[in-house]
């Protein structure tokens, strides 16, 4: 039975709400609508409780306390609250003494909520390292080792990459952090609410991550601020009324709070049936494609890899042309070189995606629904348009007749 | 990219696809001209095709390959239509405009068209070369 089109295999950019969360948020639209900060009723009582309910289960989600969790809009807001807060927090000097304020060190191909702040940070008067991951899309321990400073304050790299899926060595890079006495903040955008997490175990001071993208709703995320061993501070980036602990104040989005805590508590118990279910299909999607079509290249690391993510590069067609012959098929992509039709994907570009691979590529993700009619439905789609497209191009036919492109004199425009 | 109904109709039914042979065959026919412009890492690449009746020089036959997005190949495929049955100077009379125009490309895809008339200047050119005709067009092979 073919499946209802278009087909959603993009749940790296959001996932629908779960019904149970939806459910879980209603009655703090209507009944029970107070603000948590309303000391003196009910009304304010119930929404308190409402939130610190969600706080129990975010916090469990990751193994750490629930006084460990800041809310924030998403994970963009607890990024710069993490990295910059921090920063802020442990400068070695003053800003404007002319002197390095501290090192950071970071993932070249971190999302732009990472980089963006590190170079806002670098801008300040902080050094910053942006770290190349080798080709395969992971950041080592020895990578960071190799990189620390005496006087490095900070460490974010992120647990999972957003485009490719490859997991870095986070328990380890933290176990080095502690070591030495460096905070680690770590992006866990694509990480947690998939796969197992405990902050304990993983060494992690300071973990990020999102509402939507575990199957809650937007504009609600979380931060982890470690308390013990060691115990994070942070300069927050906001003033007002002093919610959450100083660290972000501002009314508290109750209804998303809760969502959030909802989200959490549903992928705590579900992940692992989750995660191999969508490995089994990410497998068959990845295998039929790879052996139907030559010179197509699955990117990222090979095991060590979200299972819900794929990112697949094909040589000899261009990106958009492919985008528009599978149209039933909500994806992302993105290209390794410079594209008139299509931004570049700096993620790619910087794995060093080989030339003849750099013109298209499409990051497929699946998730809680998607289901195996729908994944085979894309590899039928996908193949026949990367074969329709390659029979009409001449970098196909040049390729078959044996001639090395990078050889070829092209008129450059 | 909301494209009108002419680019999609071109793109999902290409006409005149395809070579008059492999490389080293239209390399040695007279009666064929061959344009390759672009550059994959520009993102497009077009190969256009014309062949000659040498006798009455006109384009009889056209066909094209094209690695690009949606616009690049729909201006490619009505690059090879326009060219049938055109005289040499005919075919290259055709602007670029003339194809933003008939298949009302963006803005941001005008570049495409540009990319189609240089193919169509250059297999003719080809083809002037190859049979010993002065090419006395100036701007044969414009850059921009």
């Amino acid at each position: 039975m073919s499946p209802k089109l278009p087909i959603y295999l993009d749940h790296a950019a959001t996932t629908p709400c779960d019904p149970r969360v939806v459910e879980a948020m209603l009655p703090y639209f209507t009944e029970k609508f107070g603000n948590p900060g309303s000391r003196n009723h009910s009304f304010g009582w119930e929404a308190e409780a409402g939130v610190d309910a969600a706080r129990v289960q975010a916090a469990r989600l990751i193994g750490a306390n629930e006084k460990e969790i800041v809310f924030t809009s998403g994970a963009t807001e607890s990024n710069n609250l993490a990295i910059k807060g921090a920063a802020y927090m442990y400068e070695r000097a003053p800003a404007g003494s002319g002197r390095s304020r501290g090192h950071i060190i970071t993932n070249a191909i971190e999302h732009k909520a990472v980089l963006d702040p590190c170079k806002r940070l670098q801008r300040e008067g902080f050094e910053v390292t942006f770290l190349p991951p080798g080709a395969d899309g992971v950041i080592t321990a020895e990578a960071v080792r190799a990189a620390l400073r005496e006087d490095t304050i900070l460490v974010s790299i992120m647990w999972a990459n957003n485009e490719i899926g490859t997991i870095s060595e986070i328990p380890q890079i933290g176990a080095l952090c502690h070591e030495k006495g460096v905070i680690l903040h770590s992006d866990g955008t694509q990480w947690v609410g998939k796969m197992p997490t405990n902050v304990a175990r993983d060494n992690v001071d300071l973990l990020s991550w999102s509402g939507h993208k575990i199957y809650g709703p937007k504009g609600i995320g979380a931060l982890y601020v470690r308390r013990h061993k060691p115990r994070v501070r942070l300069n927050a980036l906001a003033d007002g009324g002093g919610q959450e602990r100083g660290f972000r104040p501002g009314t508290l989005n109750v209804t998303g709070i809760v969502g959030l805590g909802k989200a959490c508590e549903i992928a705590a118990a579900e992940m692992d049936r989750d995660a191999e279910r969508l490995l089994r299909l990410r497998r068959k999607l990845e295998h039929a494609i790879t052996s139907r079509l030559e010179v197509t290249k699955v990117n990222g690391h090979a095991e060590k890899r979200l299972p819900h993510i794929s990112n697949i590069s094909f040589g000899f067609v261009e990106g958009e042309s492919l985008m528009m012959a599978i149209k039933e098929i909500a994806c992302s992509s993105g290209s390794a070189c410079t594209s008139a039709s299509l931004e570049p994907s700096y993620v790619l570009k910087t794995l060093g995606v080989g030339d003849e691979l750099a013109h298209s590529s499409l990051r497929l993700s699946l998730g809680r629904w998607t289901t195996e009619a729908q994944v085979e439905y894309a590899i039928e789609n996908i193949v026949a348009a990367v074969e329709k497209l390659r029979r009409l191009s001449p970098l196909y036919d040049m390729h078959k007749e044996g001639i090395d492109l990078s050889k070829v004199e092209w008129a450059h425009h | 990219m909301a494209y009108s109904e002419k680019i999609i109709n071109h793109y999902e039914n290409p006409r005149n696809v395809g070579n008059f042979g492999t490389g080293e065959q239209v390399k040695k026919d007279l009666a064929i001209g061959v344009g390759l412009v672009g550059a994959p890492e520009c993102g497009d690449v077009m190969q256009l095709q014309i062949k000659v009746d040498r006798s009455t020089g006109r384009i009889e036959d056209a066909k094209f390959k094209c690695f690009g997005c949606g616009s690049a190949i729909a201006s490619s495929s009505l690059a090879t239509e326009w060219l049938k049955g055109r005289t040499l100077d005919e075919g290259a009379a055709i602007r670029n405009t003339e194809i933003v125009q008939e298949l009302n490309l963006p803005p941001v895809k005008i570049h495409c068209s540009v990319l189609a008339e240089d193919a169509i200047k250059a297999a003719i050119s080809d083809y002037k070369k190859k049979n010993g005709i002065p090419v006395e067009d100036a701007h044969a092979a414009p850059t921009h």
